[in-house]
């Protein structure tokens, strides 16, 4: 490893066991306080349903899966756990960013393979995971992490789902990233 | 005592302003992780960086222990914490999509928005990617409906399934983690790697 090319890229990674164990003591720290466990696409769902409530207040009623969460979250499904949850993840990693001098706008990928290239695929990456997110009732966080804290049979399903398909099939995406 | 919301320990809003600084933890942690980076992410694909397994396990056990010791010693009803409900047909299916969605796109929601947070541009396309996709799911319900209700099992504890106490499940968990972790430690030795 060249440690000359590390430092231009900015102050080391934690070490991922010690990192764990704080991700696993923010859980629980979530568990305790709120009786529920980290998430993150359920924000982005709010998002939508504000979003359609504003564009046409009949399009969230004529659509069931809308509807029944505005009904839910009663006035504003924006006042909702993980909606503050998530504004705090964005400024959390920002400032992490920023102390370990990070911060930088660039597209990531591989050397064999071009930006535009790179951002069809996180675009692809992007959707799928936003509709396989809300047919699974969670993301890796929502479902699969914070499942499995609780040991909810549907969290580790989802987990294995998630980690197997991803292994299935890397090796038809390995030009993205190896 | 905990947990403190459901108790009405602490009001609604007390709970909504400890949800952002938890929120606040929890984008430090990944972000520090290096979960900003979706070549350090994909990694655990390919064996060249574990640091999502190691993370997530780490993680997982971490607050699984907890949450048991504390109910244990009193400290939590477990009865009053929220237990994700398991829809077996929706819970593959969308795992699968969701699978195909983090080797594609490299990131998935949490990590996509630190991502985002640090000035990734492919982070923030696969954050418009994610709306579309819900904007999608919603718009195409009808279709999904009935996979999305199928095979409704409750809110059964995996230990409870396999006929274990939880703390032997627990203690299961913790030795398949570590044999992973030492295949996890031999990959990333095998496999050239370099930081990013």
């Amino acid at each position: 490893m060249d440690n000359n090319t590390k430092k231009e890229r900015g102050r080391k990674y934690l070490n991922p066991y010690i990192g764990g164990v704080l991700l696993g003591l923010v859980l629980l720290a979530a568990n305790f306080v709120s009786g529920r466990g980290l998430g993150a696409s359920g924000a982005f769902k709010s998002v939508v349903v504000t979003s359609i409530n504003a564009v046409d207040k009949n399009a969230v009623d004529n659509l069931p899966f809308m509807a029944e969460y505005a009904e839910s979250h009663g006035t504003s499904p924006m006042k909702n756990w993980l909606v503050f949850e998530m504004l705090g993840v964005l400024v959390g990693g920002f400032l992490s960013g920023a102390v370990a001098g990070r911060l930088k706008l660039k597209v990531e990928h591989s050397p064999k393979i071009t930006s535009r290239r790179r951002l069809i695929f996180a675009l692809l990456g992007g959707i799928l995971f936003g509709f396989g997110s809300q047919l699974g009732r969670g993301c890796t966080s929502g479902s699969a992490l914070s499942g499995m804290a609780v040991l909810s049979l549907g969290g580790f399903i989802t987990m294995m789902a998630i980690f197997g398909t991803a292994y299935a099939l890397a090796y038809f995406f390995r030009k993205n990233w190896i | 005592m905990g947990p403190l919301a459901p108790n009405l320990v602490i009001s609604e809003n007390t709970n909504f302003l400890l949800a952002f600084f938890i929120g606040i933890a929890f984008g430090w942690v990944l972000e520090s992780s290096g979960f900003s980076s979706s070549r350090k992410l994909a990694g655990v694909f390919y064996g060249y960086d574990t640091v999502v397994l190691k993370v997530f396990f780490t993680g997982a056990l971490t607050a699984m222990l907890g949450l048991l010791f504390m109910s244990l010693f009193g400290w939590i009803d477990l009865s009053l914490v929220y237990v994700n409900p398991t829809f077996l047909t929706s819970a593959i299916v969308g795992g699968v999509i969701m699978g195909a969605g983090f080797i594609m796109g490299g990131f998935c929601p949490g990590t996509s928005v630190c991502g985002a947070a640090i000035g990734k541009i492919d982070a923030m396309v696969f954050v418009v990617g994610i709306f579309i996709g819900i904007y999608g799911f919603a718009f195409s319900y009808p279709w999904w409906e009935k996979m999305y209700m199928a095979k409704y099992l409750g809110e059964p504890k995996v230990s409870t399934k396999l006929g274990m106490t939880d703390g032997l499940f627990g203690l299961l968990l913790i030795l398949v983690a570590l044999g992973m972790f030492i295949v996890a430690e031999w990959a990333e030795k095998r496999f050239p790697r370099e930081e990013y």
